[in-house]
């Protein structure tokens, strides 16, 4: 099975939510993946859509790029709604 | 346990003093109960180690469908046909949850199964016992199953990430299981004739032991134990767990009017704990070694499955090709 292809699965649980990665599994081609994630992830009606996405067409970031990444958002505290504060008689906002 | 012996390669316990800089951050976030994911840096040992016990859970899940597969076509009635068949089917989720996770190790499934086949691997001792009545299939619902929510709830917790998230699922689906098993042997106990009785009793006879060895040996102070404990690969004893499952099963054993094949047997009014006798431990070793009733029955099962379904398999990947070839042409 070695040869087969690797999927990512992503299942809708319901209509207005996102998809959410919930495993992988092995397959010959696309349309044997959809079935094969049908069969694995979704027997008790977790899902309302499945995505299925060749594993070696996603693009991950690493680990220890984290700080790279994600550190220059962490100063930037005026981008929180709770940055700005008002004064009591102003209500809700 | 659905992983009963499984080596860590550690002769003792390393302090956090003699741990090289990134062992020591790797084992700092084990401690605060931050999860490993599979891109973060990890010992070769826990890695390793992993990839056995996850193996050797997933290989008891795929060759566990084989005792129940024997019922399919003698299930009494097309209810628990289907319900027999909705298990087995969960079994081999199962069984792909975890070579799933166990693959983000950098194992290759193939060539674990391939270990399995040569002998190579374990998988659970109990699914080297024949199933001989239908009151089986309830009995290993109830007792084979029970015994593994017992060890898979706590792994819920494992330190990695991927381990921790199939056992989150296969959880869920166990409580099924077990339910569905002991509804089996109810009905049989409640509406049964005296020799379907008798089938219950016999079932349970035969399963008792083998169910409690199902969590592995006594603790000892073995590195592998300690070792498996400091990486949160394991989170409770073997023996912890043990009695965890017989205390919440007496009560249900009783419920059914049924007894278990121990003496032994009976509530501690001081520890709070029913007492038990002293489980056959050649026979665990027996069986682990390969010499069970239906050991080779069942690694031969499985490569027929995987030999007589090749050609499938190369006609699916031939298929896939074709297919290829005509969206190009087109």
């Amino acid at each position: 099975m070695s040869e087969w292809r690797l999927y990512e699965v992503f299942v809708r649980s319901k209509h207005g939510l996102n998809h959410k990665h919930v495993g992988s599994v092995h397959a010959s081609d696309a349309e044997m993946a959809m079935e094969n994630a049908r069969d694995l992830y979704t027997r008790r009606n977790e899902g309302v859509s499945i995505w299925v996405v060749p594993s070696d067409t996603i693009t991950a970031s690493a680990s220890d790029e984290k700080e790279v990444l994600f550190d220059p958002s962490e100063d930037k505290v005026y981008r929180h709604a709770s940055f700005y504060k008002l004064p009591d008689e102003v209500g809700h906002m | 346990m659905y992983a009963q012996l499984v080596e860590t390669g550690a002769k003792r316990l390393k302090t956090l003093e003699e741990m090289s800089p990134e062992e020591r951050e790797f084992q700092e976030k084990v401690d605060a109960e931050t999860k490993i994911e599979p891109k973060n840096w990890m010992p070769e040992g826990y890695r390793k180690t992993l990839v056995r016990q996850i193996s050797q859970h997933a290989h008891s899940e795929v060759v566990g469908m084989l005792p129940e597969g024997n019922w399919v076509t003698r299930a009494p009635t097309l209810k628990r046909k289907l319900q027999l068949m909705a298990k087995i089917q969960d079994e081999a989720g199962h069984g792909l949850y975890l070579y799933s996770a166990m693959e983000t190790l950098g194992a290759d499934r193939d060539e674990e199964i391939e270990k399995l086949h040569q002998g190579k691997a374990k998988y659970s001792s109990i699914f080297n016992y024949p199933t001989l009545n239908w009151a089986d299939m309830g009995a290993v619902g109830w007792l084979v199953d029970g015994a593994a929510i017992v060890n898979q709830v706590v792994l819920q917790r494992t330190s990695y990430g991927p381990y921790s998230r199939a056992m989150v699922r296969i959880c869920k689906e166990e409580s099924f299981h077990q339910r569905q098993g002991y509804q089996i042997l109810l009905d049989m106990m409640r509406e049964g004739t005296d020799e379907q009785k008798a089938m219950v009793q016999d079932a349970i006879n035969r399963l008792w032991w083998p169910a409690l060895m199902m969590f592995g040996p006594h603790d000892d102070e073995s590195p592998n134990s300690q070792q498996s404990m400091a990486w949160k690969i394991k989170r409770k004893s073997n023996d912890e767990l043990r009695q965890m499952f017989i205390d919440q099963t007496i009560p249900q054993l009783e419920f059914l009017g049924c007894t278990a094949p121990d003496p032994d047997l009976k509530w501690n009014e001081e520890t709070g704990h029913y007492d038990f006798g002293e489980i056959n431990w050649q026979e665990f070793y027996d069986v682990l070694k390969g010499n069970g009733p239906c050991n080779r029955e069942r690694i031969n099962t499985r490569k027929k499955a995987i030999d007589e379904g090749a050609w499938v398999r190369e006609a699916a990947v031939a298929y896939a090709e074709k297919q290829k070839q005509r969206a190009k042409a087109a």
